[in-house]
């Protein structure tokens, strides 16, 4: 019983990870079309910037929650203005290419500057340390991980649900052609929708930073988990992003916990067993797929 | 200025090599309803498309009230008047009824209808104002994708195949609303298989094959030729 609540908030933290990471994959491939490679990349950066933030400028994980975020909007506000936008007319696979090509760069890069060892990132003082609720025994920094993701997206829910930004952002999601052919601007949202979903990714690599190994190859196996989440959640769909994203979350701290190596065996299997029952995924809707 | 709201002239439109559309024309006068009556594949779709702009290989005229539409996109042609109400009714199920009918956004404060108004004219949207979009049924879909473009204040509602799937007596207060849209001084372009239905409700017509517009008749004359135009279209 013990064992299994600690996976469990384990499960939670990481999967508020996976949540913030996929909704910004989700609102991108929605209003864009573009199923984005480089978030894992991103969410590296994240990290990576935390860390650096640390280390030159002594900011530390407080500052960065806010300033990685911002940073991270601009980098993809950039990137979207320099380079996606002049694909999207193309098909959609030019996009896909062409930011796997960014995140091969990014990550050599990082691997260039900072070598391949991680780099060194302390919890915050206050959310160090272990909480014990009766005979059971909690890192407070994934208590605060995981509530810390569940209210952003929380947020993010209610300003999609209940801003005219966000309905248009929903209605664009689910199908962007027809947004424009009703009058929508949906051009207008882009570079925003980009930079946004581009910050999530980043937030969530700050979140991350305190207890996973920071270095240029921490994006590459989340990528992957990424792309399973949007797959068992619909791709498409913003509430299957967050649901899945909290699913895989725990399911993988469970095969971490119970199964050892088999983890990520695990995350597939349910991957497999959703695609079997449910085509479009969890929450993806059967035509869309 | 003449009468004319929508002009379409020469229009052709191509999916790759083939074409399915060859120099079509067509005009829509202010609050008249016009036909575009052809049978499966005739290439209806593929001409509202077109018109909205949706449909890239496309060459020809489509004029709004004189002003050609060449070059622009379909968010601005929505915005000049143009209400587009797709085969597939084109509800989104993650809005509700209300946020389906407030997304597009107003193009002519005058004309655009009040939440108010709607619910009067469609009270079944009222009833479902919270339901999502994809939740009502097919002829409430319906009166909920027609009513969307009246609520932005279009001045021209583009109906692919409204009565499609629907049982008759749903079919008639389409046709009903239609009629009540066009006393309101909205123009409707029909797109239709339904030759009975379209003949209650237009103006005029006309008969579209092999993507080629074959005839253009006023609603008298479609009704005493009904069969015989029919078999010319293969129907
Ligand atoms: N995406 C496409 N690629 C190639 N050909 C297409 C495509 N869409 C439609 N066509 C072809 O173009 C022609 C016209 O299609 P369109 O959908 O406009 O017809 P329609 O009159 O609306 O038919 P329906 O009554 O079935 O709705 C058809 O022959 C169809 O096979
Ligand atoms: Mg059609």
């Amino acid at each position: 019983m013990t064992q299994f609540l600690q996976y469990t908030l384990q499960g939670l933290a990481a999967g508020g990870f996976y949540a913030l990471a996929a909704l910004g994959l989700a609102v991108i491939f929605g209003v864009l079309g573009v199923v984005n490679f480089s978030h894992g990349a991103c969410y590296m950066l994240g990290a990576m910037i935390s860390a650096l933030l640390l280390e030159h400028f002594s900011l530390g994980f407080w500052p960065a929650l806010v300033i990685v975020p911002v940073i991270m909007f601009f980098v993809g506000v950039l990137v979207e203005r320099l380079l996606v936008q002049w694909l999207l007319r193309l098909d959609p696979l030019y996009n896909f290419l062409l930011t796997f090509g960014l995140t091969l760069l990014t990550v050599d890069i990082m691997k260039r500057q900072f070598g391949v060892s991680s780099l060194k990132y302390e919890v915050p003082a206050g959310l160090g340390g272990r909480i014990s609720l009766g005979s059971v025994d909690l890192s407070i920094y994934q208590l605060f991980a995981a509530a810390f993701a569940v209210v952003i997206c929380l947020l993010v829910w209610v300003g999609l649900t209940k801003t005219r930004v966000g309905m248009i952002v929903r209605a664009a999601t689910e199908d962007a052609e027809r947004s424009r052919a009703l009058g929508i601007n949906v051009a207008r949202w882009v570079t925003p929708v980009f930079g946004f979903g581009i910050a999530l990714a980043g937030l969530a690599g700050v979140l991350a930073a305190p207890y996973r190994a920071i270095n240029a190859d921490m994006g590459s196996n989340f990528i992957i988990i990424l792309f399973a989440i949007v797959v068992i959640g619909g791709l498409g769909s913003i509430l299957g992003a967050v649901v899945a994203g909290f699913l895989v979350g725990l399911v993988e701290a469970y095969g971490q916990g119970y199964y050892g190596q088999l983890s990520q065996v695990l995350i597939f299997v349910l991957m497999a067993a959703v695609v079997l029952v449910r085509p479009a995924g969890l929450f993806g809707r059967e035509e869309a797929a | 200025m003449s009468d004319t709201l929508l002009r379409v002239e020469d229009l052709s439109a191509f999916y790759g090599e083939a074409q399915v559309l060859r120099n079509v024309s067509l005009d829509v006068a202010h609050g008249e309803v016009v036909t575009l009556v052809g049978r499966n594949g005739a290439g209806k779709t593929t001409l509202l498309r077109s018109i909205m702009g949706l449909h890239k290989g496309t060459r020809g005229v489509v004029a709004l009230d004189g002003q050609s539409l060449d070059g622009k996109s379909a968010d601005k042609r929505a915005r000049l008047g143009l209400g587009w109400v797709p085969d597939n009714r084109g509800i989104y199920a993650t809005l509700s009824v209300s946020e389906n009918l407030s997304l597009p956004p107003v193009v002519d404060k005058s004309a655009a209808w009040s939440l108010d108004r709607i619910y009067e004219q469609f009270p079944v949207l009222h009833e479902r104002r919270d339901f999502p979009g994809t939740k009502l049924s097919g002829g409430e879909q319906q009166m909920l994708a027609m009513a969307r473009p009246l609520r932005a204040g279009s001045r021209l509602l583009l109906l692919d195949e409204p009565s499609e799937g629907l049982a008759p007596v749903i079919v008639n207060q389409i046709g009903q609303i239609i009629r009540d849209i066009k006393a309101q001084g909205v123009a409707v372009l029909l797109v239709e298989q339904n030759v009975k239905f379209a003949s209650t409700v237009a103006d005029r017509h006309n008969l579209l094959a092999q993507g080629e517009v074959v005839a253009s008749l006023d609603n008298d004359e479609f009704h005493s030729r009904t069969t015989e135009l029919l078999e010319h279209l293969g129907m």
